[in-house]
């Protein structure tokens, strides 16, 4: 239950950043999430995002700023396996199943669905 | 609107500027935020339950039960995106819709079925990462540089 509570609160606190910024900065959304991505490709370099995700599971893998993180993440595993070319074959590694999914769902959703007026 | 640009605008336009500010509706910033919280966070949360079905019924293990989490997430904002709900709830939501993954697939869906009438080659292929793809580009190349930097770290023995 604890788990649900802080995922709950971790993940709002990620949102109402991202609401700042879309409101007070006046930024678009898509600024704001590629503000947000780099931000988490940041703190997972430096090894802060981790802990995070530990702490508050989906609360910190469900917001976008995770997708930056998980890049970076993969990048480091794979250069650790096969040298400097793994940072080029590694960095999508984790972030695979997401782009996947989103392309091949969205895909299928352009086949069956018609746009709305 | 930066400076640079400003000082561009004839007076008549910089005026109008002035006007158009002023009569511009002020946001509830504090009732936004407060929306994307909850809606924020009930994403998050929703995402945690799906993760621990996925842990406790087939056997992945914690770390390895985010991919399919992010998958299952995705699937039902792309059919709620081609049903047409989830603009509303992204209305309501902002952000709240916007930083979680759904705001991801949100906009590779809605753009797919968007430009369905142009083509599905040109148009579904090739506007499918037209919202999306500022994330994935800059995602990437600010990942390859932190990752970069972090090897070159290792390798001086600062981290």
């Amino acid at each position: 239950m604890e788990k649900f509570m802080w995922a709950f609160i971790v993940g709002g606190i990620i949102c109402v950043i991202g609401q700042l910024m879309l409101d007070g900065l006046k930024l678009t959304p898509a600024h704001t999430t590629s503000t947000l991505v780099v931000m988490g490709a940041i703190l997972g370099g430096l090894g802060l995002y981790e802990p995070l995700v530990k702490f508050a599971g989906a609360g910190a893998t469900v917001p976008i700023s995770s997708f930056g993180n998980s890049l970076v993440k993969g990048a480091l595993k794979e250069y650790e396996s096969s040298g400097i070319i793994g940072v080029l074959t590694g960095i999508f590694q984790i972030t695979s199943a997401g782009i996947s999914a989103a392309i091949i769902f969205s895909f299928m959703g352009a086949l069956i669905f018609k746009p709305k007026g | 609107m930066s400076i640079k640009k400003k000082k561009k605008l004839t007076p008549i336009q910089q005026e109008y500027q002035q006007f158009a500010q002023e009569r511009e509706p002020k946001r509830p910033i504090l009732f936004n935020c407060v929306k994307a919280f909850f809606v924020g966070g009930f994403i998050c949360t929703l995402g945690q339950a799906i993760q621990m079905i996925f842990v406790k019924y087939f056997h992945f293990s914690q770390e390895g039960a985010a991919n399919p989490t992010v998958a299952v997430i995705i699937i039902i904002t792309v059919l709620l995106t081609g049903f047409g709900v989830f603009d509303h709830i992204a209305q309501y939501a902002g952000a709240g819709t916007v930083i979680p993954i759904t705001g991801f697939a949100n906009t590779m869906a809605s753009a797919a079925i968007e430009h369905r009438t142009e083509g599905f080659v040109l148009g579904v292929g090739g506007n499918m990462f037209k919202l999306s793809g500022p994330v994935i580009v800059y995602g990437v190349f600010s990942a390859f540089v932190v990752s970069l930097l972090v090897i070159s770290l290792r390798a001086l023995g600062v981290m």
